[in-house]
């Protein structure tokens, strides 16, 4: 609780035991002043007490040019029934307390609720170092600011404490817990070598950490402010309430003005009729009083800031309200292969020569893989890391020069003075070099060197093993097809696709291919139905940015993945796919939740005392109960699953 | 230039309308207002001098919800 809201709830009570007092006392006029008015003067300082703020933002309103806003609803509301009460001298000037007294504990109740849930939902994501330990050239270590480490200095983290700053353990060895960066709850063992995440809690040992990048472009920072921006942006249901509650709240307060002024004016022009001043204004004060948007207004809101929470304790980062929207209407998710559904992990199964037969010499074996190893050296794609895996020896790059990276094509480079050209089928065609196709299914790499065919290696690569799960979970959360993109063979392709389950398979496409295949799926779709797009964000930003939403997939480390990507799922278990869809469905039944009920509740109970049955009570469960009850409800959100 | 802001702002509705407003005073070129998050997103135009768009970013926002207030 802060000071605010400390001095509202000592209000609260001071206003709430003098209106019990006052109610309780048989007669008032006992006290000093007392005869005044039947106690007036008592009455109204209570309600200063409790509402002077309400008062003076609504003259502040008016004099700013801003009525129509909910506390001069209420000022209307409570002064108008003040004014009843003194013109039919019944002197119950309770019901006009009572209101300003429960419209503020539904006030404080909100704002409580509201910094609860924040509170809770930031320290689901509370992976904030506060300090990180620099070692000093004496041997001791210095506390400083996470922002003053810089790179390429030695950190120390003892056991418990979080990683500050992204880097290369130089020495140690520990189990992380980077529950918070992945969802993961299984701890990651590390050793010297090991690259490891800000943000990660040291569990077991102490390590000595040489940093790799600053504070600000290290991944905690970089999913900190991911977080908080992510709130910033709107959802259509959000800016939807937000416009309505613009037009809404004007349109009341003149069918109250209609209801206090049309009805006894017509019955003043029938002869005989009493035209009912009195009952008619106080009907119009319940109906202000009713109509008060604050439940919609607020609750919207919450429901999505608790659903991104939630998402992101579950390790997928949402970028905003809008996108968790859109995903509740995933239709279509079109699946990348490599890094999505497979590991991304090759392991050379075969190696033929010209006539698509095993190699037998183990000479020959070993240079066909030192050049394929030696012009790929420069790439990060999996299938380089696995032919550098294959080739086993350290790379040598003074050897290799004049590498070209032909995309959908393959590499050429000079090694050893030779031209060697390393890649697919169509880099052979285009180099002119004769060649035969492979009938093995896999990956496969040609090799030429001095425009004479040297072979070519085939690499399997291995399936994930949640992927097919994935796939049935996908279809169990509403999603109509799935589809996988690859650069890889037809073959390849379809074998992978047929195992996992997937509905349709595009293959041997062109990095440039996957955007106009996306675009091709999106024109084909429903109005309301959206594309999502998984990649593991290495080579799809492109795709990423242009379907409805871009998922990328364990792509912490990747920087332009976090650019392009609307959803960042953190480690890569695809599994989280249909877990976010999941999420976003949630949030969104709740929001609609809300809406239905703040607006029937409130719809019935204005028609009820325009009617003249509803009193004043009910109208304060109306705005009150029912914005208590929408926060409640949008508080849900934040539990996932 | 960008600046992120701790505030303190009672009603989202109000955290909308201060975002309508604050975006209209000179030299602020975008602005963000967060209820969820209780931050405001201020980016100057260039040249802007921060002190004193500020103040007059205080004076609008104060103008439109009287409680509102920027946190140290």
């Amino acid at each position: 609780m802060n000071d605010k809201q400390k001095k509202m709830l000592i209000r609260i009570v001071v206003a709430a035991v003098a209106t019990a007092v006052l109610a309780l006392l048989p007669d008032v006029s006992v006290l000093p002043l007392g005869g005044v008015c039947k106690g007036l003067l008592y009455f109204l300082a209570v309600y200063l007490i409790i509402g002077y703020d309400i008062l003076r933002k609504a003259l502040l309103g008016m004099r700013n040019k801003r009525v129509f806003d909910e506390n001069f609803l209420m000022m209307v509301a409570t002064l108008g029934a003040f004014a009843l009460a003194l013109y039919e001298k019944s002197g119950d000037y309770l019901e006009a307390i009572s209101v300003m007294l429960f419209y503020q504990i539904g006030e404080f109740f909100q704002s409580y609720a509201v910094g609860r849930s924040r509170r809770n939902i930031s320290s689901l994501m509370d992976i904030r170092p506060d300090y990180a330990n620099i070692e000093k050239e004496d041997g001791t270590f210095e506390r400083v600011d996470p922002d003053d480490v810089g790179t390429g200095r030695i950190i120390i983290v003892q056991p418990g404490e979080k990683v500050p700053v992204d880097g290369i353990v130089a020495e140690g060895e520990s189990s992380l817990n980077t529950a918070a960066l992945t969802g993961e709850s299984f701890p990651r063992e590390v050793k010297a070598g090991d690259e490891v995440l800000s943000g990660s809690i040291n569990m077991t040992g102490v390590l000595r950490v040489r940093t790799t990048k600053d504070f600000g472009e290290s991944t905690v920072s970089k999913i900190l402010e991911l977080v908080e921006d992510s709130a910033s942006h709107k959802s259509h249901s959000e800016a939807f309430i937000t416009r309505f509650a613009r037009i809404y709240t004007p349109v009341v307060c003149y069918a109250a003005m209609a209801l206090a002024l049309l009805p006894p004016l017509v019955r003043m022009l029938i002869p005989g009729m009493d035209p009912m001043w009195s009952q008619w204004i106080y009907r119009a004060l319940i109906f202000l009083v009713i109509s008060c948007p604050c439940a919609l207004v607020v609750s919207i809101p919450l429901s999505f800031f608790a659903g991104i929470g939630g998402a992101g304790h579950e390790g997928i980062l949402v970028k905003g309200a809008d996108i968790l929207e859109a995903l509740s209407k995933v239709k279509t998710v079109v699946l990348d292969k490599t890094g999505t559904l497979t590991l991304g992990v090759f392991e050379v199964t075969a190696m033929h020569d010209i006539n698509d037969a095993d190699k037998t010499d183990e000479e020959e074996k070993r240079m066909l893989v030192e050049l394929a190893a030696l012009a790929e050296c420069a790439s990060s794609h999996p299938i380089s890391k696995s032919l550098q895996r294959a080739y086993g020896c350290k790379v040598d790059h003074s050897r290799v020069s004049d590498i070209k990276e032909l995309g959908g094509f393959g590499i050429t480079a000079r090694i050893d003075g030779r031209e060697v050209a390393v890649g697919n089928e169509k880099l052979m065609q285009r180099m002119g070099v004769e060649y035969c196709h492979c009938h093995s299914t896999g990956t496969i790499v040609h090799v030429a060197c001095d425009g004479r065919y040297a072979g070519h290696i085939v690499l399997g690569d291995i399936m994930k093993p949640h992927a097919a799960e994935a796939l049935t979970a996908l279809r169990e959360a509403g999603v109509k097809q799935t589809i996988m993109l690859t650069g890889d063979s037809r073959s390849v392709a379809s074998e992978v696709a047929r195992t996992l389950g997937v509905d349709r398979v595009y293959s041997e496409l062109l990095p440039a291919d996957k955007v106009t295949k996306v675009e091709e799926l999106i024109a084909t779709q429903g109005k309301t139905e959206k594309l999502a797009f998984v990649g593991d964000g290495i080579n799809d930003a492109p795709v990423l940015s242009r379907a409805d939403i871009g998922i990328a997939m364990g792509g912490v480390g990747s920087d332009a993945a976090i650019e392009a990507a609307d959803v960042v799922l953190m480690d890569d278990d695809p599994l989280k796919i249909s877990k976010a869809i999941r999420i976003s469905r949630k949030t969104l039944r709740i929001v609609r939740e809300n809406i239905i009920l703040a607006l029937g509740i409130k719809g019935a109970c204005l028609v009820l005392g325009a009617l003249g049955i509803a009193n004043m009570w009910l109208a304060i469960f109306a705005d009150v109960g029912v914005m208590i009850l929408a926060v409640l409800n949008a508080i849900r959100s934040l539990r996932a699953s | 230039m960008k600046k992120t802001y701790g505030i303190e702002v009672d009603c989202a509705n109000c955290a909308d309308l201060v975002e309508t407003e604050i975006k209209k005073v000179a030299g602020v070129k975008d602005a963000r207002v967060v209820f969820m998050t209780q931050k405001m997103k201020v980016e100057f135009e260039e040249g802007a001098d921060e002190v004193s768009v500020m103040e007059e970013v205080l004076r609008i926002a104060r103008k439109v919800e009287p409680d509102f207030c920027i946190v140290k």
